[in-house]
């Protein structure tokens, strides 16, 4: 079972299960993990943040210009390692990834 | 003893009050009672991706079904309450079963208004709110078939679009003198007018619907100008009314939307409501408003859990919208009224452009249409109420986090 390791804004960190063909948001937001994604999904309103941890960042797949648009105006912004979890897809690679949930904006 | 929180209306409020009862560790007991057949799921994408069949239905819940057992929540689907009784603090469901609460968030959102025409019972005549609804249009949905949208607010627009590149013939009659009015700046409906109509879209402003005809199936919409236009299908989409009449047959306050302070406290001190059901203060506006979106849904449904689990955290945020049609991303923000001054950022040629709204020289909204380094800047000037130099406003290249 391929998992995804999660901390929270609360500081706590948990391991969930990942399902090959949701989106990190989904799986997120499906265990509570205070993940606001208020536009669904869709790269319209950057409340799905959150950060990818030490070297997993590298075997994303790359932002898109949209996403990055987004990203660069929320002031919690970390250029290495700021994701919107709605735009990326969960796949058995992405076994053991570890992110921590970025605070609200 | 275990207490109850019943939420009424399983739609995104409820589903986000459930999320925060539970980041909160809530220990009492959760009932949801909701009259369509789905657990709460996301409504925006019923007039974009399940419209087109990009997206599967089981995408847009926002739990799986099985989250609710597995949480000992209290889910009750195709049900509706009847009736309030505040006194004995229980409800009164259609089963003839009664529920007790000792705190109550009415989150029954709002209903499509009904055309009251001739030939308005005529099957092929739909309205968008559900899934349900979706489910019905699709199977009607073909390429050659004769569409015609009454109302060109944003979701017809949205319907318009995919419909448009399912292969449908759309017309789009709206009485106003311009495309989604109610919500953005002139320059924006003109744009939006010019994309659609260059898709093949046949929009007709100023034009109002006076019989649909048909032997027991719609063939022609009636227009005011007596017009008739062939049709396969009609969808109408002229707004919705908020459903209230629990509330108010309960004796609560009600004014255009159940009456909440901005922690979502309604006139009774046990019951809560949120989403587009709510007239709520507006800081930002300086006056009470009613709001139709997901993100007043969300915020409140979390605002409304903080304030039952005695953690109240007022809720002021600046108002914002988004939608998606073809290839274009519109994002709008704060509450925009006709008489302020529109400033256009960028060319509308380029298909990327922003429209500021100012008002006595302070940002009080913007509309993006491809432009989303505007967006959260944006809605930072609007909730600090920021005078703005206008030449620097109007320049595409000075960021907004300059001003």
């Amino acid at each position: 079972m391929s998992k995804i390791i999660v901390t929270t804004q609360k500081g706590k960190t948990r391991e969930l299960k990942g399902e090959s063909g949701s989106s990190l948001m989904e799986i997120l937001r499906d265990a509570d993990m205070g993940v606001a994604a208020i536009c669904g999904g869709v790269c319209s309103c950057a409340t799905c943040h959150v950060y990818i941890n030490g070297e997993w960042g590298k075997k994303l797949p790359p932002r898109s210009e949209e996403e990055t648009d987004l990203l660069k105006e929320l002031e919690s912004y970390d250029p290495s390692a700021s994701r919107l979890s709605c735009q990326i897809e969960f796949t058995e690679e992405l076994d053991g990834l570890a992110l921590t949930v970025a605070p609200e904006e | 003893m275990t207490r109850t929180i019943v939420i009424v209306g399983a739609g995104q409020a409820a589903a986000q009050a459930i999320q925060t009862l539970q980041a909160n560790e809530f220990d009492g007991k959760i009932a949801l009672i909701g009259d369509e057949a789905y657990v709460p799921y996301e409504r925006p994408p019923l007039s974009k991706g399940l419209l087109a069949g990009e997206i599967e239905l089981e995408k847009l819940f926002f739990k799986k079904p099985a989250y609710f057992a597995e949480k000992g929540i209290d889910l009750r689907l195709k049900t509706s309450v009847t009736r309030i009784e505040r006194a004995a603090k229980r409800l009164k469901l259609d089963d003839g079963s009664t529920l007790a609460y000792d705190q109550l968030l009415l989150a029954t959102g709002a209903r499509v208004r009904r055309i009251s025409i001739p030939g308005a019972d005529l099957s092929g005549v739909h309205y968008l709110r559900g899934i349900d609804d979706v489910l019905g249009i699709r199977a009607e949905l073909a390429p050659g078939k004769r569409l015609v949208l009454v109302g060109a607010g944003y979701i017809g627009l949205e319907v318009a679009a995919v419909a448009n590149k399912l292969g449908t013939q759309v017309t789009v009659l709206e009485m106003m003198d311009r495309v989604m009015a109610r919500v953005v700046a002139p320059a924006v409906s003109a744009f939006y007018d010019q994309v659609h109509r260059a898709a093949g879209v046949d929009i007709r402003l100023q034009t109002g619907v006076v019989a649909f005809e048909g032997d027991g199936r719609v063939t022609a919409v009636v227009t005011d100008k007596g017009d008739r236009v062939a049709a396969d299908m009609v969808i109408v989409g002229i707004g919705v009314v908020p459903n209230v009449e629990l509330a108010k047959d309960a004796g609560l306050a009600v004014d255009n939307g159940i009456v909440v302070d901005d922690c979502c406290r309604t006139s009774d001190p046990d019951i809560f409501a949120a989403g587009d059901v709510t007239n709520h203060p507006s800081a930002l506006m300086g006056r009470n408003i009613r709001l139709e979106s997901v993100q007043n849904a969300v915020s409140q449904g979390r605002a409304a859990a903080l304030a039952m689990l005695g953690k109240p955290e007022p809720y002021n945020e600046v108002p914002w919208f988004w939608s998606d049609q073809y290839d274009l991303k519109l994002q709008i923000a704060g509450l925009s009224e006709p008489t302020d001054e529109a400033i256009v950022r960028g060319d509308p040629a380029t298909r990327k452009f922003s429209v500021a709204y100012l008002r006595d020289g302070v940002f009080v909204a913007i509309n993006t249409i491809n432009m989303l380094k505007d967006f959260l800047p944006a809605k930072k000037l609007i909730a600090e109420k920021r005078v703005v130099d206008k030449t620097k406003l109007a320049d595409p290249n000075v960021s907004l986090k300059e001003l």
